[in-house]
């Protein structure tokens, strides 16, 4: 069954890059701290991206305690809680999701994927950490500036984001557009790198579809970055211009608590276009580096080559297309022309075609597998729940119609949390769990890393699950307080009580795993170089953390693709991508 | 075997609980039943899907785990089998989307007959305006908004002066009579949303923005604000009587015009 033109394993490896100079430090301070080595800056991206990522659940910890118990904490009050989730929702987004697939798994993953020795611009690799943890900088420092963060909601919708009734009017919103403009400046020189590492550091005999799709999910992640962002850039320029320079380019004649603004002409509705001709790719450049990524674990613990390859790298490059053609599922009842939801609703729906390929594919990789339900396997099943439960809401609220009375309520925030927030998130825990034994050396513990799984998946389903039904009544989202409503029962209370609850013990958990990473760092079990003996090239670096340069002597030679586990008549269950095919070429 | 079983558990366990639990859609009130009517479509075709999914993945946990001597399958792909689970899940998207568009070409479509009232937003309150007996309502503008002219109607307009203003109070509609809703906000985007109609729309400030519906049944029901509008976008509260014809035709002859309530309306008036 050894299909040569899915692996293409008989093919003599052909083309590649030439070895080339590297940067080397010459200091400690160049080796770790500035340091141009795509792994180290891979680290960096990652440490940031998970503290970034606590401030975020200890603000979603403050807002479920609002909502369970309103009233009953004083320091939160209407201000605080806008902001709350804005900060919640810009930080999960932008600065921990983006920021941890493609800076750091993208940092890490693709040199050592590929076959390179580093990223291709080693220099502007570095800038991109520094310049990102600017932006994450300027992000806190709302905290502390008169009038606090922006609590605009992270859809940052004007005029409402820079008018008076709304918090962080002064400063909040100017230091989060500044911010944001130095993330997408920092990306893009990340980005390019990892666009051109890829298509030109590839070893030899790499071709690209003997790449994992871990890397083609990243760098079709990257594409679309490179191409969503400056919409948001141009959107976040033109609205600092109205809010200091007093132009209008969202801000249409406005009547302010009885008093006329000088602003007339804008259209506020232009900053959604721009909004989400960003934000809908950027779902799936979230998105799809997960996708890669979970493939990969899904085969490597299964033992089993991915099922459909080909198809799951078009499913890939045709799910990032369309991404760019559905924004308006966003804006469905803004108020743009309403026959514009006959052709949104139809992109939208045609894009759950090849995502349901990619699950049926990863399904099929686990039938006639040899599972080994490892940790990381446990997140990639823990993923697949997740996903599936998100990515079907999703077909609820891309028709146009059904989204009519479920938009703005609590089905959006159930159905975007499970799809964006908790499936991804379950691929960064499982993508650590697996990677760490080759960052560090050392394994984590699995007792711990279990039971981390345990609680944050049944936990998180059992916050987002119910949530569908409190908006499915009609319980609108961004409400500070429920109050009276005729419509809401008494046992939706209840019912926001239990969610809370769960959300607390779904945050504690997170300890156990940082808790484990730091532990294992010092007592974890020795790794050795492959301890889940898996093929892509990663797994066969000559050291262990992997040196600088990667590779030692000599850059990998490829041979086959990142899939052949089990293959038939062979001696163990995995063929490293860099074994020559020898014992097909002795004679019998 | 604990892992697939807690799969199933969660498979049926969302079943269940879409079954049993007290969370359902609030009664209607309206025509788009056939909103209802796709959502639980959907319901059925996702809920499948769902189930399928994950007990398929809890057979093969079980079926296929770990034990010495197993070895996986070697098996790259297969076209047939990948084509027709497309095939298959092209059919079932298909069967969501037709209805659905079908519902959404009612749902732009206003009918010939339908009356109009406007609905205008400021924070963190609902207004309201009605034609008067000349049938139509005038043209506005923010920039027109002064204390004796708070929903910003045109005075050039003669149009507006027989318009009915309801600032700040209750909006009254008959029951059974389509009506045509006409969206404005005079500073930021707020959303007309009344769970009971299940129909909402935006009020994007700068533009005049429209859906329709019909209530259905007599009562009063509770307008929110459904799009976030600063700090006090929960206290923004509005309520619609729908009461039969006559009821509605002698709250209506108790309200104020423009042209009663301001000079500015006067002022057109002598005009």
């Amino acid at each position: 069954m050894a299909d040569a033109s899915v692996g293409g394993m008989d093919a003599a490896p052909i083309g590649g890059a030439h070895d080339a100079e590297l940067y080397h430090p010459r200091s400690w301070v160049t080796k770790y701290v500035f340091s141009q080595d795509a792994k180290v800056i891979a680290i960096q991206y990652s440490v940031t991206a998970l503290t970034i990522g606590l401030v975020a659940l200890v603000l979603s910890w403050l807002m479920r305690l609002q909502l369970a118990f309103p009233g009953c904490f004083d320091f939160i009050t209407a201000e605080s809680y806008y902001q709350y989730i804005t900060m919640h929702g810009m930080s999960m987004v932008v600065y921990v999701l983006t920021a941890l697939f493609l800076g750091g798994f993208g940092n890490y993953l693709i040199p050592l994927m590929v076959g390179a020795r580093d990223m291709v611009f080693p220099y502007a690799n570095m800038l991109s950490y520094w310049i990102y943890l600017l932006a994450v900088i300027v992000l806190a420092a709302t905290f502390f500036v008169p009038g606090g963060p922006t609590g605009a909601g992270w859809t940052l919708y004007p005029p409402q984001a820079i008018m008076s009734g709304t918090p962080g009017r002064d400063w909040g919103i100017v230091l989060m557009l500044v911010s944001l403009m130095l993330f997408i400046a920092g990306f893009t020189m990340g980005g390019l790198n990892y666009v051109v590492t890829v298509l030109q550091g590839r070893a030899r005999g790499m071709t690209l579809m003997r790449l994992p799709l871990t890397v083609w999910g990243i760098l079709t992640a990257t594409v679309m970055a490179l191409l969503a962002f400056p919409a948001l850039f141009v959107g976040a320029v033109m609205m600092l211009f109205d809010r200091l320079l007093g132009t209008s380019f969202f801000m249409p004649a406005i009547v302010e608590a009885g008093t006329h603004l000088r602003h007339g002409g804008g259209s506020p509705i232009l900053w959604q276009h721009l909004f989400w001709f960003f934000g809908h790719p950027e779902v799936y450049i979230v998105a799809l580096p997960a996708f890669g990524i979970v493939s990969d674990l899904i085969s490597t613990h299964a033992r089993k080559n991915i099922f459909g390859y080909r198809m799951m790298v078009w499913a890939i490059v045709v799910i990032g297309a369309l991404s760019f053609a559905v924004w308006g599922h966003h804006m469905y009842v803004s108020g743009m022309n309403p026959t514009f939801g006959f052709f949104f609703a139809t992109t939208t729906l045609i894009i759950a075609v090849p995502t349901a390929i990619k699950v049926y594919n990863w399904v099929l990789t686990l039938w006639r597998g040899d599972i080994h339900l490892t940790v990381p396997m446990l997140f990639a099943l823990g993923f697949i729940v997740t996903f599936v439960n998100g990515g079907l809401t999703g077909l609820f609220l891309g028709n146009v119609v059904v989204d009519v009375p479920l938009s703005g309520t609590m089905f959006v925030v159930a159905h975007f949390h499970m799809v964006m927030g908790v499936a991804p998130i379950l691929v960064v825990f499982g993508g650590i769990y697996h990677w760490y034994p080759k960052v560090t050396g050392r394994m984590t513990n699995d007792v711990l890393g279990k039971l981390h799984f345990w609680v944050t998946f049944l936990g998180a389903y059992a916050i987002f699950f119910p949530m569908h039904y409190l908006g499915l009544m009609g319980v609108p989202r961004r409400y500070y307080e429920l109050g009276e409503m005729a419509f809401v029962p008494p046992s939706a209370a209840t019912l926001n009580v239990f969610i809370t609850v769960a959300a607390l013990v779904v945050g504690v958990a997170q300890l156990v795993f940082v808790f484990n990473l730091v532990w294992s760092l010092f007592r974890g079990t020795p790794a050795g170089g492959n301890p889940w003996r898996a093929t892509t090239l990663e797994w066969q670096t000559p050291q262990t953390p992997p040196a600088h340069g990667n590779w030692g002597g000599s850059l990998p030679v490829v041979y086959r693709w990142a899939y052949d586990y089990s293959v038939p008549g062979a001696d163990q269950d995995f063929l490293p991508q860099n074994q020559p095919p020898a014992a097909r070429t002795v004679p019998a | 075997m604990p892992v697939a079983l807690v799969l199933v558990a969660v498979a049926l366990g969302s079943v269940l609980f879409h079954v049993l639990s007290p969370w359902w859609f609030t009664p209607i009130a309206s025509n788009w039943q056939y909103i209802d009517g796709t959502i639980i479509v959907t319901f059925w075709i996702t809920g499948i899907a769902f189930t399928a999914v994950v007990l398929f993945m809890a057979y093969c946990i079980l079926r296929f785990r770990h034990q010495d001597g197993r070895r996986a399958a070697y098996e790259p792909e297969s076209k047939r089998l990948e084509w027709w689970l497309g095939a298959i899940t092209a059919v079932g998207v298909a069967a969501m989307l037709a209805p659905g568009l079908a519902v959404w070409g009612q749902f732009v479509t206003v009918p010939s007959g339908a009356s109009e009232f406007e609905a205008v937003g400021q924070q963190w309150q609902w207004s309201f305006r009605l034609p008067g007996p000349g049938g139509r309502l005038g043209t506005s503008d923010a920039r027109f908004i002064s204390a004796e002219n708070p929903l910003g109607l045109n005075p050039g307009d003669p149009n507006g002066r027989d318009n009915v203003l309801i600032v700040a109070d209750d909006l009254h509609l008959p029951v059974g009579r389509p009506v045509k809703a006409l969206l404005r906000s005079v500073d930021v985007v707020h959303n007309f949303y009344v769970p009971e109609f299940r129909a909402k729309m935006d009020l994007m400030p700068g533009l005049v923005s429209y859906f329709w519906f019909t209530p259905t049944r007599i009562g009063t029901f509770e307008i929110l604000c459904a799009g976030f509008c600063g700090v006090g976008h929960p206290q923004m509260r509005g309520n619609i009587v729908i009461e039969p014809e006559a009821d509605y035709r002698a709250w209506l002859q108790k309200q104020q015009s423009f042209a009663q309530s301001s000079p500015q309306g006067q002022a057109s008036n002598a005009r």
